[in-house]
């Protein structure tokens, strides 16, 4: 007798085909906020995305927000770098130019620090979006 | 540059940004983003109203 939930398995994984855009459009979405949706013709989408994204990274570090490094200690640091990664080029562009480095003289500036973990955040669900139009799973 | 936001105004922003990205990434089409993307932003700005609300009568 037929297993149902292994014939459902083998349905998904036949319904989602490797294709070139389902790995270009992640890693294009995962380093510049957006371009996963606008390299697939989503402009509006992608705009939007786009600019909260950076504006939310951006607002981050002028609220004097804190840029994790990769780290082995506290989990919540460990989370905080994972969170900053999801930022792709905005992270690896703050990093090269040394920003982020998280005065403590503003009283705002720990949301600073949650507006560019979040904005990472984000990311990571637009890159899966992204990937989800390309497998055709979303239209 | 440096931006000193008061705590309703940084979280306003913030709902505002995450609401358009929920919006686009968690619904199918352009009137069902729309619209729970006012959702998610309502539930957003009206639970800051309510915390503090509820911390204005802890504090009494």
């Amino acid at each position: 007798m037929a297993n149902p939930s292994v014939d459902k398995n083998k349905a998904s994984t036949a319904a989602a085909p490797i294709t070139p855009m389902s790995v270009v459009a992640p890693a294009l979405g995962w380093l510049i906020p957006g371009a996963g949706h606008l390299i697939q013709k989503r402009w509006m989408r992608g705009a939007l995305l786009m600019v909260s994204i950076v504006a939310m990274f951006v607002l981050g570090l002028a609220m004097q927000g804190r840029i994790y490094k990769p780290n082995g200690g506290d989990i919540l640091d460990i989370l905080g770098f994972v969170g900053d990664v999801g930022a792709g080029g905005l992270y690896i562009l703050t990093r090269a130019n040394d920003w982020g480095q998280g005065a403590i003289a503003h009283a705002t500036a720990d949301y600073g620090t949650k507006f560019i973990i979040v904005a990472g955040l984000l990311n990571f669900i637009a890159v899966a979006d992204a990937y989800h139009i390309a497998i055709g799973k979303k239209p | 540059m440096s931006i000193e936001l008061s705590h309703f105004s940084a979280a306003v922003l913030f709902a505002v940004f995450a609401s358009v990205v929920f919006g686009i990434t968690q619904r199918n089409t352009s009137r069902e983003m729309i619209r729970y993307g006012l959702y998610c932003f309502a539930m957003f700005v009206g639970g800051v109203i309510l915390a503090g609300w509820v911390m204005w009568i802890l504090r009494r």
